[in-house]
């Protein structure tokens, strides 16, 4: 236990880092997915190819195998990064696809009715995409998005497998360290299943709120 | 499906169209031509840098790594499978003794990744005596993680067959224990077949890990490689378009069974149906 909390500035630096990597590239895994969402139901043939092909492929790649690929590869080509940021970007790449897919569901699950009002109103692709659909999308997937949450949170401790010292990487240095495995695995899993709980908390409650009733 | 957001086009839709090809499509050779210059200054363009990736034995290496790979997924599905189904089991049952535990393993593993999981086993196992043989380095932390996806999916399974099923085979005399293992189990593994193989495909990009572990799976065999022959981006481009048929290939597998299944006929032949269950990201 004193181990644990001999290291508390470690695993909070840790924790800082695993929280400020999820929030980024959750940020950018969303704009990611929209793109590629509005790209897939979009009218144009070309655009639909490179969203199925581009969902289909980062789906069947294991993160690890695109985080080494970025962080040992790129630089090869003259792609120089910092090992943060790489990993950021991989991972919103990444579960931009993951979102993308989620939204699809959503956008599927809308009554043909609505894109048909919307259209009959006068609403362009775009319009009808930003008013009516997306919204009513978004609220049926709140729970996929909130699962895709919390298996980014946890992807990002494969950025502990490059080098990045997040929570994970944290816990493993403290460990070498203080060679008391169990009290400092643990405690690095509470606070992953902390996050998680807090990310299920707020999806029950947003679904709750955004639920309409039909 | 998705003529939801737009109608058959008309001349003026069908020009927008038109132009939102050509866009496309210059974006695309604008990105294409920018990694090819990126490749060409950087001289990794060059012949000999690509040729070792037609030959033989370089191949054989990767195929060997393949080999670990598939032995890898194989052998903790299996076990992940089997802890799931027991734990689906045991969230269902009657005894709180029972239910309760299996939740809570499903619940916290559900929020722990895989690879603390994996330093679990790497650095704290030997210090309490138990030093695994390296491919149980990665089987087990991987088999612990997936057997509660699993159980998730059995559940939803199990609970997808229709009541009457369970209740008409305990009316013939069948014990609690019969009754699931011979008339509701099977129509729930049938059910649940594609999201199996998708969580499959999941598990197999998990093994990745095994370059964590130093366990010579493909992801592995390709940084020994890459170390051997400093052919860095090379080797990790072969790599990942190995894993993207493999895995491709088995998500196809997966579409086509979700189908079959769909195609079924019969009332509430799909678990899919209504709620989607969309893939999680691993």
């Amino acid at each position: 236990m004193s181990a644990l909390l001999d290291h508390l500035p470690e695993f909070w630096q840790g924790l800082v880092v695993t929280l400020q990597m999820t929030a980024a590239s959750f940020a950018g895994a969303a704009a990611v997915g929209l793109v590629i969402v509005a790209m897939r139901v979009g009218p144009v043939p070309v655009l639909r190819a490179v969203a199925t092909v581009y969902v289909e492929t980062l789906q069947n790649l294991p993160l690890l195998v695109l985080l080494v690929l970025a962080v040992f590869g790129l630089p090869e080509i003259g792609l120089k990064a910092g090992l943060t940021t790489t990993a950021v970007v991989v991972i919103a790449l990444y579960e931009g696809a993951y979102i993308a897919e989620a939204l699809r569901s959503g956008v599927n699950a809308i009554s043909a009715g609505q894109g048909e009002a919307a259209r009959a109103l006068g609403l362009t692709f775009g319009q009808s995409l930003r008013h009516v659909v997306l919204p009513q999308a978004l609220r049926t997937v709140v729970q996929p998005i909130g699962n895709i949450f919390i298996a980014l949170t946890m992807n990002t401790s494969l950025a502990a497998a490059v080098g990045v010292v997040e929570l994970t990487a944290a816990a493993n240095r403290v460990n070498l360290l203080e060679a008391q495995p169990i009290p400092i695995f643990v405690g690095a899993g509470l606070a992953y299943a902390a996050i998680a709980a807090c990310a299920g908390f707020v999806t029950g409650r947003l679904e709750r709120r955004l639920a309409v009733a039909r | 499906m998705s003529n939801l957001l737009f109608d058959e086009p008309g001349p003026r839709a069908r020009r927008r169209i038109r132009l939102a090809t050509v866009a496309g499509v210059l974006v695309l050779l604008a990105l294409l031509a920018l990694a090819v210059r990126q490749f060409a200054a950087n001289g990794q363009l060059a012949a000999e840098r690509w040729q070792p990736y037609a030959t033989w034995p370089m191949w054989r290496y990767l195929l060997g790594g393949l080999w670990s790979t598939a032995l890898a997924a194989v052998v903790s599905a299996a076990l992940a499978m089997a802890a799931g189904i027991a734990l689906a089991l045991g969230r269902l049952s009657r005894r709180r003794a029972v239910r309760l535990p299996s939740a809570a393993y499903v619940e916290a593993v559900r929020t722990i990744p895989a690879l603390l999981l994996v330093y679990l086993v790497l650095f704290a196992l030997p210090r309490y005596g138990l030093d695994l043989p390296l491919f149980w380095k990665l089987v087990v932390p991987l088999a612990v993680s997936n057997a509660a996806a699993f159980a998730e999916i059995f559940r939803a399974g199990i609970m997808s067959v229709e009541r009457g099923q369970g209740e008409a085979a305990l009316a013939l005399g069948l014990t609690h224990g019969q009754s699931m293992r011979l008339v509701v189990l099977p129509q729930a593994a049938r059910r649940v077949l594609p999201s199996i193989v998708s969580q499959s495909v999941g598990l197999l990009k998990d093994t990745s890990l095994g370059f964590v572990v130093s366990y010579a799976e493909l992801l592995y065999s390709g940084k020994v490689l890459a170390n051997y022959n400093g052919l860095l981006i090379q080797t990790y481009i072969v790599v990942a378009l190995v894993y993207l048929v493999v895995n491709a290939s088995l998500s196809a597998l997966a579409r086509s069974l979700d189908r079959s299944v769909a195609g079924g006929g019969g009332p509430g032949r799909r678990i899919t149906r209504g709620r989607r269950i969309t893939r999680v990201p691993r």
